[in-house]
């Protein structure tokens, strides 16, 4: 922003989200989505201030152990299973950190085990790890948080799917059409590619942007291992003319 | 480690799958580790405009409610300003912004807030008001966008450019949320169809 600002060049609209990088809506081998997917086109929506605001989050909203996993449900010592920073930046498609920038993650624990009342999966529960955090992106759009590395688990899917290990991952940008909820995978994984959610992506190279890197340099030596996953939100273009968008 | 050349183009979306109460509604759950999170109540008990609530089910293809849905809402208030440094009308009432999760055994969400005021849209032409909705759950594999408008802006409705923009009016019409009162206070109806002969409108934003 100040950087356009600065320039003379005001942002103007998002660019458009390229549907064949994401997955289409109807991939009848994750088969929940055949019917919880639309048959008619998507309607093509010229932005407006409607597309291209959204909510906006403040540090006084997050509690001093949001973005620490292995702390934040802690009752009686810490939790079982890897200790792991998950860190990267948040970007738009022009390369710019996004500032401010709120992330909240949602896992299963060690044993692939979710807090949640709908899962009955037979690997217990840890009373130490609730499974959920968030945190803000800092001025560079950098964000880390501290967790277990969540365990595979089966779902009812075909007789014998298992979900490679995943953090859930839902990011807000600055607009509401850069909203996004994705997830992370980890690198060397041999469930990846037998995955019929994962596959759901059509372009491997998309699957590869959601692999984290395992990042040595970040680790805390004989403390917790580390591993880096950037993301990129839709980028918008910038002009130097007045647009007519807020009606003048 | 191998490095990667950056990849700039938009991260992949994935299904927020059945257990995303846990991110994203952690109470619903029974999880009560971050203090302030976002809820379906938009206003405060002073917020100027209408207050009203909205309420409705997510249906399947096979009309089954979808039970484990999560939406979210984003709205201008009662003057018609976002709470966004780039809204050029000035500060904002509300933040606008809430989020809902589908009861676990009816399937209807709810949202409390405040009737939004028309916003400006492209080419200085007025938008009827209308509230944005963002739907995610288990089988959908990238966020559903849609519009909430309300049965009693007939007039402005029929001027909206994003509502004539959708060529077939039964289409429209699922985006018509319908006006009742509820203890005489006023209720809007907004069933979403995922799939099927009633299918609600879904936007590419």
């Amino acid at each position: 922003m100040a950087e356009q600002e600065a320039s003379g060049r005001k942002p103007g609209a998002y660019f458009p989200r390229d549907r064949l990088r994401h997955p289409p809506a109807f991939t009848p081998g994750y088969k929940t989505s055949v019917t919880r997917s639309p048959q008619k086109p998507l309607v093509s929506l010229g932005q407006t201030l409607s597309e291209m605001t959204g909510p906006v989050f403040g540090h006084d909203e997050l509690g001093p152990l949001d973005d620490d996993l292995i702390r934040n449900h802690a009752v009686s010592g810490d939790p079982i299973g890897e200790r792991i920073i998950v860190h990267g930046h948040v970007m738009d498609e022009n390369g710019r950190g996004l500032p401010g920038t709120l992330i909240e993650v949602w896992q299963a624990n060690a044993g692939g085990r979710y807090r949640h009342t709908n899962d009955g999966y037979l690997a217990p529960l840890d009373p130490n790890f609730g499974g959920c955090g968030r945190c803000l992106t800092d001025d560079a759009g950098y964000y880390a948080f501290r967790t277990i590395k969540p365990g595979a688990y089966p779902w009812p899917n075909s007789t014998n799917s298992w979900r490679p290990a995943h953090i859930h991952f839902s990011i807000f940008g600055r607009a509401f059409c850069q909203r996004l909820i994705t997830q992370l995978y980890f690198e060397g994984d041999p469930l990846i590619p037998l995955c019929p959610i994962a596959q759901t992506i059509p372009d491997p190279r998309a699957i590869d942007g959601l692999t984290a890197r395992l990042d040595m340099n970040a680790a805390e030596p004989f403390d917790c291992l580390a591993y880096r996953f950037d993301i990129v939100l839709r980028g918008r273009r910038s002009t130097l003319f007045e647009n007519r968008l807020a009606g003048n | 480690m191998p490095t990667r050349v950056p990849d700039l183009r938009e991260t992949a979306s994935q299904t927020a799958g059945p257990y995303v109460h846990i991110g994203l509604v952690p109470a619903a759950t029974g999880i009560h580790v971050l203090d302030r999170t976002v809820t379906n109540v938009v206003v405060r008990p002073d917020t100027p405009g209408e207050h009203i609530t909205i309420e409705g089910v997510v249906h399947d293809g096979e009309g089954m409610p979808v039970r484990d849905a999560v939406l979210e809402s984003w709205q201008a208030d009662a003057s018609g300003r976002h709470a966004h440094p780039e809204d050029p009308s000035g500060s904002a009432d509300i933040r606008g912004f809430g989020r809902m999760a589908a009861d676990f055994g009816t399937g209807v969400y709810s949202l409390h807030t405040v009737k939004p005021g028309p916003v400006p849209g492209r080419d200085g032409v007025m938008q009827a008001p209308h509230i944005s909705f963002w739907i995610v759950a288990r089988g959908i594999n990238v966020g559903l966008h849609t519009r909430l408008y309300f049965s009693d802006e007939l007039e402005r409705n029929a001027a909206d450019p994003i509502l004539a923009s959708i060529g077939s009016p039964d289409r429209r019409k699922t985006l018509i949320a319908d006006r009742t009162l509820r203890d005489g206070k006023p209720l809007y109806r907004f069933d979403i169809h995922l799939q099927g002969d009633r299918e609600t409108v879904f936007f590419d934003i």
